[in-house]
């Protein structure tokens, strides 16, 4: 029987007294954009375009390495498992100050999804710079009441039993989806593995 | 709009972290401050030459890169020297802004909004 259900595990919408700011840099790159949107020197929507235009070459794609690690190497995977955070920093990915990761593994009978219902949180260090649609109302917003329709529409279809667990991110706890490693590539190294793992395989809305 | 009008770019300098698809970018400020360097030259903030000049000064200053990460915060310093010597943004006023924000984040919870 399929069971679609919403994880609410340390959801901390609600209770968040206030963000970590982030980096110098990025303060800097706000307060620069900003002051220019509002002067009218600069049009918002045509950074946005532009940002959008690149969303595939930001970030430096770490999370395909870390699944790649994970499928080849059985103790690197139970300490991923145990805990993210420290085993994605044992590869020199460093987490931003506040967030930590929690891997969530798919399996024949578990499919992982990940949202951020409130917000577009994204664990950019090991994904690179979140999808546009995983920005928009639309994603954000059916995820968690209809994750087998969103799923239909990046075309991937779950047999009935599988059972689809959605996770929503919060200011203090990012996923990263473990896709199922693809038959047929028990001869691959891991460089060569990390190549077949995709941002979207990662997000949950692609199976590999 | 289409990739040729986003990518209304005279040349990417030749030490711009790049690969044969074009720029790469480590974190996504870097990207955001990319797009800010093409929307003000393409709106007419700044000729691409004086971009070239004052980007290849930050540069210099800094002496030899040992970390390509490193670039684009040369980058955005660059910007903001030339937005202070084109009267488009005050020095203080960026300074201020820069603390405007970082306070905006430390009193918006998560899921809302961070607005000034």
């Amino acid at each position: 029987m399929a069971h679609d259900h919403h994880d609410d595990h340390d959801h901390h919408h609600d209770h968040e007294p206030g963000q970590h700011p982030p980096s110098d840099m990025e303060l800097r790159v706000k307060a620069l954009e900003s002051l220019l949107v509002e002067k009218g020197l600069v049009d918002p929507a045509a950074l946005d375009a532009i940002v959008d235009h690149f969303e595939h070459r930001v970030g430096p794609r770490n999370g395909a390495r870390v699944v790649a690690r994970a499928w080849t190497d059985p103790a690197y995977h139970a300490r991923l498992m145990a805990d993210a955070t420290a085993a994605i920093g044992e590869l020199g990915y460093d987490s931003r100050q506040g967030d930590h990761m929690r891997a969530v593994e798919n399996t024949p009978g578990v499919h992982n999804m990940v949202v951020c219902t409130l917000c577009s949180c994204y664990p950019w260090p090991v994904l690179g710079l979140p999808p546009v649609w995983y920005k928009s109302n639309a994603y954000r917003s059916r995820a968690v009441i209809d994750p087998r329709g969103v799923l239909a529409e990046f075309g991937v279809t779950l047999p009935s039993g599988t059972e689809v667990r959605v996770w929503d991110s919060t200011a203090e706890l990012r996923y990263l989806v473990i896709p199922e490693r693809p038959a047929g590539t028990e001869g691959l190294g891991e460089d060569a593995l990390a190549a077949l793992v995709t941002r979207n395989g990662m997000i949950g809305t692609a199976r590999l | 709009m289409s990739p040729p009008d986003l990518l209304a770019l005279p040349q990417l300098p030749k030490d711009a972290p790049q690969d044969s698809g074009g720029p790469v970018f480590a974190e996504p400020w870097q990207a955001q401050a990319f797009a800010l360097a093409l929307r003000l030259h393409a709106q007419g903030a700044f000729t691409w030459p004086e971009w070239a000049q004052a980007l290849s000064e930050e540069l210099k200053a800094a002496g030899p890169m040992d970390d390509p990460a490193f670039y684009y915060e040369r980058w955005l310093a660059a910007l903001e020297r030339l937005a202070i010597a084109k009267r488009l943004a005050g020095r203080q006023a960026l300074a201020d802004r820069k603390s405007a924000w970082a306070d905006a984040y430390r009193r918006t919870p998560h899921g809302k909004p961070i607005t000034l």
